[in-house]
């Protein structure tokens, strides 16, 4: 019983993680139409760029994340103008042919000053506290709290904040919000720029967990759109929802079935999905 | 006997009903249009009859055969073919090669066929491209056969869309708004391009505002309000129909079936002209100057 | 009337020429053989790309993935299992076949997107059986000693020039292929569900039945790729089927020009060569790699048969008698679109030109 106490915990805080990278994403693509698929790799950087700050610069782990947020939200909106927004009138298997090359870039930088190999980052936060007799790791507790304030901030700041409404707007109707005055490219790059910020802090809080390395964005990368695509995409409360239940499915699969069973998880979501109910849980009502 | 026949068809979305209940008969070599007032569910008929969407009541059949909820190329090779509102073609592929596309439905050699260069293949290719320069020639775009299809004058893409339906070799052709944007004279070349198409034999259905057009080309139409038939009939019928007045009236557009007989009193002799002058198309002189005004849909 | 060679045909035979040519001109230089021989098994699975991304519009990052598992059917058959070479390449096709095929019911419900997704997650998971099944696959050991095809009489394939020419026999009948099926029907409707699947369907087309063949057909060439590839290098490990590779594999297609008939051997052996003659840069080969097929979308979508396709039809074209005449048959070129006018078929504005 222990164990499964432990083990919903730990598939909580993974699926505090999941819910800030995944809704980057859902959003990104309710507003463009595209899959990022370089969005792993905005992880990965979120990653390494907390360990820089924390690590090499020095500064506390809280604001380390913050720090590395906001330098990967300047990458995000980098992004966005330089590769999506050129190719906004292409083909569908244009952008992501160039997410591709993007996320192909984003891995051999990460390579180049980083190298290969496995890196540790030390969490300031140690510790643990006894709840429901198990032992549950403070760093674990705090992704979870960490998580459920921002999801609630993002939530605030889409639903009643102007600017987080333009963008619920261009997702509903791109033609129509620009005849009102709302910018198609503003609200891309703030989305793309909020997008790269989640992820980031999904990246700073996880890292102390796992370790870091360039390709570690590839697994999450499945695992995301694993997510969105069984929350519908476009839908925040479907990447949420999506988020918790791959989580925790994962971390029990792993635990009583084996560790390989639980990357293969996400995977098998998918292909249920696809093959059952493509929309998703939450289906939007852009889909035609 | 009819073509096409739909009985009790309808489609609706989480709670709303875009169709209900809609009864069509389409009689072989006449022209049936459906009108009605924006957001009547005129294209969601369309879509219905040509498989894009799935009937959620009601049956279609097709020359007797039950094509109820088929998929939309099924549907192609039952022979129903249909153009879009929004002029759809192959943008980046010649204006024959469009009309080639055409021809897939009919086409029966495989990979292996194309691989191999059997004679099968080069007998059906031979055929196909023979048949699309007739199509072409039919619709008038020989001289563009070999131009980018999204480079030639709207007027004549549009055109580029019918060609590419008939080269489906269909019993019935739907064509919706085919007038959209068009200027007048254009318009009347398009009415006479539709009684040229029926004239060959094949049954045309079209939704369509302008009403000079509807009634001198239809023989029979559908008018549809909020997803329901409220009249059918002959044009003269339905022109005086009082819930189709009503319909038009109500959500105020200058394009009402009856716009012409109120607003010039020489329509009436152009109503008489149209209804005993079948064959001769658009040649509404009166009402042509009358519904200038607004006739975008 | 003229008996001109067309462009097209000229630039064909031209490279034809160079690459039968080739290994006679390198005067016994075995690595450079065996570079251009890798690199004909690499235009082989890039002809399977081009007939799915190229042809179709439809991304599959599981290729490398199809790839690999050519790969290692013909190298794990080979040695493990004790079997001569033709049986494990008849195997690894019909196994990549049959796997896409499989893998196709599920693209034929989905739309472009999803289907990218998709083949990410099955690239993944390929590549993960692969490099972590040890008790089958080796994992990251890799497989040695892979035999090389058997020879029937004088032909011996452990000699490298009969091995290039082998492989080279089969790129030439990836290339028919592909060319038999631009200018026939089955190419018209492939490239109809490029440009519009509604469309496409609204013309009789089976959209999700061809995109299911068309990707079942290109992980077979993939696969044929792979277990070619296995017998060229004799050693064999996971990276042959990392998404490293379809990111590869992706830049050759982009360079040569997608969709078109030459260009997965243009775009492979180009972008080699620049590799081999940069190769003092390798550390920095992959940091440039992305970028580039960033421009490469961006900029120059139709790879350089595309460009060279484009002049020479706008050459034709130029030139008196070539336009409303009908001197000769319709081209029935399929060239993709470039990325600056919009993809879909629905045209709403009067066009300017």
């Amino acid at each position: 019983m222990t164990l499964f106490i432990q083990q919903l915990f730990e598939g909580l805080a993974l699926g505090g993680v999941y819910c800030l990278a995944a809704i980057g994403l859902t959003l990104v693509f309710g507003v463009l139409r595209i899959p990022n698929l370089a969005h792993g790799a905005l992880y990965m950087l979120g990653a390494y760029v907390t360990y820089f700050f924390l690590v090499s610069v020095g500064v506390p782990y809280v604001a380390a994340i913050g720090m590395a947020a906001v330098v990967l939200a300047v990458i995000g909106i980098a992004l966005e103008r330089l590769v999506f927004h050129p190719l906004r009138n292409a083909p569908h298997t244009h952008h992501m042919i160039a997410a591709v090359g993007a996320m192909f870039f984003f891995q051999s930088v990460a390579q180049a000053i980083w190298g290969a190999d496995f890196r540790r980052m030390d969490s300031p936060i140690t510790g643990s506290v006894t709840i429901l007799g198990t032992q549950v790791s403070w760093q674990r507790i705090v992704i979870v709290v960490t998580a459920v304030l921002v999801l609630g901030l993002l939530t605030w700041f889409i639903k009643r904040s102007v600017h987080g409404r333009t963008i619920e707007a261009i997702e509903q109707d791109r033609t129509g919000s620009s005849l009102v005055g709302i910018s198609p490219s503003k609200v891309s790059m703030l989305t793309f720029g909020l997008a790269a910020a989640l992820v980031t802090i999904a990246a700073g809080l996880v890292a102390p967990i796992n370790l870091l390395s360039p390709t570690m964005g590839d697994a999450l990368s499945l695992k995301v759109f694993a997510i969105i695509i069984l929350g519908g995409l476009g839908s925040l409360p479907g990447a949420i929802v999506g988020g918790f239940a791959l989580a925790i499915t994962e971390v029990m699969t792993s635990t009583y079935v084996s560790a390989v069973a639980g990357e293969v998880v996400a995977f098998v979501v998918i292909v249920l999905v696809l093959a059952i109910r493509p929309t998703g849980l939450f289906a939007r009502a852009v889909q035609r | 006997m009819t073509l096409l026949e739909a009985r009790g068809l309808g489609k609706h979305f989480g709670g709303l009903h875009a169709v209900q209940d809609v009864d069509l008969d389409v009689h072989p070599g006449h022209v049936t249009a459906i009108i009605g007032p924006n957001g009547a569910g005129k294209s969601t008929l369309f879509n219905l009859l040509a498989g894009f969407y799935r009937p959620t009541s009601g049956t279609v059949r097709m020359d007797g055969r039950d094509i109820t909820g088929m998929s939309p190329h099924r549907i192609v090779a039952h022979g129903i073919a249909r153009t879009f509102q929004t002029t759809s073609l192959f943008g980046d592929a010649t204006v024959l090669d469009n009309v080639l596309s055409g021809r897939i439905v009919r086409s029966r050699s495989t990979v292996v066929d194309a691989v191999l260069h059997t004679p099968r293949h080069r007998r059906e290719e031979r055929t196909n491209l023979d048949k699309a320069m007739e199509v072409l020639e039919f619709t008038g775009l020989t001289e563009y056969r070999n131009d980018l299809a999204a480079r030639v004058p709207q007027e004549a893409q549009k055109r580029v869309s019918i060609a590419l339906a008939l080269a489906t070799e269909p019993q019935l052709l739907l064509l919706d708004e085919p007038a959209a944007g068009l200027t007048e004279e254009e318009t009347e070349g398009f009415a006479r391009l539709i009684r040229r198409i029926v004239d060959r034999g094949v049954t045309v259905c079209l939704v369509e505002h302008r009403m000079s057009m509807v009634m001198s080309l239809a023989d029979h139409i559908l008018v549809l309000d909020h997803g329901r038939e409220i009249a059918s009939g002959t044009p003269d019928a339905v022109r005086t129909d009082p819930q189709v007045i009503e319909a038009y009236l109500g959500t105020h557009h200058d394009d009402g079936p009856d716009h012409n007989a109120d607003s010039n009193s020489a329509d009436h002799n152009s109503a008489d002209h149209n209804s005993a002058d079948k064959n001769t198309t658009g040649r509404d002189v009166a009402g042509r100057g009358a519904e200038k005004g607004g006739n975008t849909c | 009337m003229t008996t001109r060679l067309s462009p097209k045909l000229l630039g064909t035979l031209l490279v034809a020429l160079a690459l039968l040519v080739a290994p006679l001109t390198l005067g016994g230089e075995e690595y450079v053989l065996r570079v251009l021989t890798v690199g004909a098994t690499y235009a082989i699975a890039v002809y399977g790309m081009n007939l799915i991304l190229g042809l179709t519009g439809q991304l599959s990052l599981a290729h490398g993935g199809f790839f690999g598992i050519g790969v290692y059917v013909v190298g794990l058959l080979t040695t493990d299992y004790g079997w001569t070479f033709w049986p494990s390449l008849l195997v690894a096709v019909a196994a990549t076949a049959v796997g896409g095929y499989v893998a196709g019911i599920v693209a034929l419900r989905t739309r472009e997107e999803y289907f990218a997704i998709f083949t990410m997650a099955m690239g993944f998971i390929i590549f993960l059986v692969i490099s972590r099944w040890e008790s089958v696959t080796h994992a990251h050991s890799g497989v040695s000693g892979v035999k090389f095809p058997e020879g029937f009489g004088v032909l011996d394939f452990s000699e490298p020039v009969v091995m290039y020419y082998l492989v080279l026999l089969f790129l030439l009948g990836a290339g028919y292929v592909t060319y038999a099926v631009r200018r026939s029907g089955i190419g018209r409707t492939l490239v109809a569900i490029r440009t519009s699947e509604d469309l496409a369907r609204s013309i009789g087309v089976n959209v999700g039945l061809n995109k299911q063949l068309a990707f079942a057909a290109s992980t077979t060439l993939a696969g044929l790729g792979g277990g070619l590839f296995a017998a060229v290098q004799g050693f064999v490990g996971p990276s042959a089927a990392s998404i490293d590779l379809t990111f590869e594999m992706l830049m050759f297609i982009l360079v040569g020009g997608l969709g078109t008939v030459m260009g997965p051997v243009v775009g492979t052996f180009v972008v080699l060569f620049l590799f081999e003659y940069f190769q003092d840069f390798e550390a920095y080969r992959f940091i440039v790699l992305g970028p580039i097929i960033v421009a490469l979308v961006i900029f120059a979508p139709r790879g350089i048969v595309g460009y060279l396709n484009a002049f020479a039809d706008a050459r034709r074209s130029r030139s008196p008698g070539g336009r409303a005449d009908a001197t000769g048959p319709p081209t029935g070129e399929l060239d993709p679109p470039p990325t600056t006018t919009p993809a879909g078929s629905t045209t709403e504005t009067r066009e300017a030109l």
